[in-house]
């Protein structure tokens, strides 16, 4: 192993998260829910506010680190960072570039949050109602590509005709999703089962791959984790778990414009998926559980495939809900319910996920589990990925 | 004049950017030419508009009229409107078209016809201009038709 790997140099000591609520819920506004979070980040690690000296985000988070850096009285903010571009695809990313904070001596406890309230501010799902557009969306929104779910489908219709996959794929990850929502009170979809009927009856958001149930929630909420050295987390209350690996980026000409990406049928992984595995030192078959953000199960499969637990023409044996359902399917995935069914919180969610379950502290918990893959956003550039392990792994 | 559109009025108009980098597309489509950009140093073929050669980072991009016949390489249909001119619209289809005339870059457009027709990768397809003289500043999109 490398000298330069984050293996091992870094762990979670702390997770907390707001109420989730549906868009336009939230009793609270946005940066009041980001405070929420980062304070219960704070107890649930047993770190005094105070003893934070980073934060980090991406997605253009609102919640500038300078205000909350002042309402926390926080007495030397020595780390304060942004993701670049990428949205949701930022997520393990923030986490990666927190990890490196510390282990570069820049700061020594570091939050990583996100806070999204779509109902105070404009929805992810909603076109812009600008009444002219220039640039790359001057050759997309007047043919009606203005969503992410209209701007990332013809990536999948792609990859699923080259390989012949079947959208069954798609419907066993959003029914996994669900299953596992119905056995976490956080869940904002706890109580609302999904059927097989149901997902076969709902309409057609963009047709011929997402249907209603393949889309993410569009959520208000916050969530935060916090992370501090490997020697430091030792000492703290909870059973830390460990950054073994991250990466991120994006493969040849990923961003060229108007859809001419190289590797176009693709969730953006063909890259930055072996780098993760080369500096965290493992394999997916290693891997006991994972998180992978849904904000489409399009998404989900081609980064799945990606990340590389099974091939491409393997897909239609493979994602099926028995595969995917915890405690038992060959690959756990989404075991808190997801973006699709706890609480879109931008992918954050999905990584407190996994450290619930390295932990032993899942909704769903799988049995001894040790390493968590965390896979942010796909489809957009760059993204990002993170291995997690506990400390057995290390 | 009216002018007959696949989509609604009332959807995002385009406009050329600030800075004159697609001008020259925008201007060839009021003209019914199909601009595309070629590298002056290397001859590849480059969409959508840029400053440089993604290959070989020349400077020198210029701009070379096309046939517009292609093959159909993704598309897709939305049914969920997310604007409000498209609100009593119902499904439409959006193709990306790989130009092999033009070293296999792609282009957005829909694909004119019936919203519930068959679509298949592969299909090929012809560029149609469709005016829009009567915005506030007239452009015409390019679309694309069975051939």
């Amino acid at each position: 192993m490398s000298g330069r790997s984050i293996r091992g140099k870094v762990a979670v000591a702390g997770i907390g998260e707001t109420t989730y609520y549906k868009h336009g819920k939230s009793p609270n506004a946005e940066f009041a829910l980001a405070l929420q979070a980062i304070l219960r980040a704070c107890e649930d690690a047993g770190i005094k506010p105070q003893e934070v000296d980073g934060l980090a985000s991406y997605s253009n988070d609102r919640s500038d680190p300078s205000r909350i850096a002042a309402a926390l009285g926080m007495p030397d903010l020595r780390f304060s960072n942004m993701q670049w571009g990428g949205g949701g695809g930022g997520v393990a990313a923030a986490v990666a570039n927190g990890s490196a904070a510390i282990a570069a001596g820049y700061a020594d406890c570091v939050v990583v949050f996100r806070a999204l309230a779509q109902g105070q501010f404009r929805r992810f799902g909603q076109g812009a109602p600008d009444p002219t557009v220039s640039g790359d969306a001057a050759y997309m929104a007047p043919y009606g590509v203005m969503s992410p779910a209209q701007k990332y489908g013809m990536r999948a219709t792609r990859f699923m005709h080259d390989y012949g996959v079947k959208n069954d794929t798609l419907r066993a990850i959003a029914m996994a999703s669900y299953q596992h929502a119905q056995s976490n009170p956080r869940a904002v979809m706890h109580g609302r089962p999904l059927d097989g009927e149901t997902y076969d009856n709902s309409r057609w958001i963009v047709e011929p791959i997402n249907r209603l149930f393949d889309c993410c929630q569009e959520n208000d909420g916050a969530a935060a984790l916090l992370l501090v050295s490997a020697e430091r987390a030792k000492d703290l209350r909870q059973k830390p778990a460990y950054v073994l690996g991250a990466a991120q980026g994006s493969d040849h000409r990923c961003g060229a414009p108007v859809m001419n990406a190289t590797n176009f049928a693709s969730s953006s992984f063909a890259t930055v998926a072996p780098r993760l595995y080369e500096t965290a030192g493992v394999s997916p078959n290693d891997i006991d559980v994972v998180q992978s953000y849904e904000n489409f199960t399009t998404g989900v499969l081609m980064a799945v495939v990606e990340h590389g637990f099974c091939a491409p023409e393997e897909a239609n044996e493979f994602f099926t809900l028995e595969n995917l359902s915890a405690p038992t399917g060959r690959m756990p995935l989404n075991t808190s319910g997801g973006n699709l069914a706890e609480c879109y919180m931008h992918g954050l969610g999905l990584q407190l996920e996994a450290v619930r379950q390295i932990r032993g502290q899942s909704c769903n918990q799988i049995p001894n589990a040790k390493l968590a893959m965390n896979i942010a956003g796909p489809m957009v550039t760059p993204v990002s990925s993170l291995i997690m392990g506990s400390e057995e792994t290390l | 004049m009216m002018s007959e559109s696949y989509l609604p009025a009332g959807m995002p108009a385009p406009v050329p950017s600030g800075d004159g980098l697609d001008l020259a597309y925008w201007q060839g489509t009021r003209r019914g030419e199909l601009l595309v950009q070629r590298c002056g140093g290397c001859g590849t073929w480059q969409w959508g508009p840029e400053w440089l050669c993604h290959r070989c980072q020349s400077f020198n991009m210029q701009w070379q009229q096309i046939a517009g016949n292609g093959l159909i390489y993704s598309w897709e249909r939305p049914w969920h409107p997310v604007h409000l001119a498209l609100a009593d619209m119902g499904p439409y289809t959006v193709v990306l078209v790989e130009l092999p005339e033009a070293g296999n870059i792609r282009m957005i457009g829909n694909l004119l016809g019936p919203a519930d027709q068959e679509v298949v990768i592969g299909a090929a397809v012809e560029a149609v201009f469709e005016p829009h003289d009567d915005a506030d500043t007239p452009y015409t999109l390019v679309q694309w038709r069975a051939r």
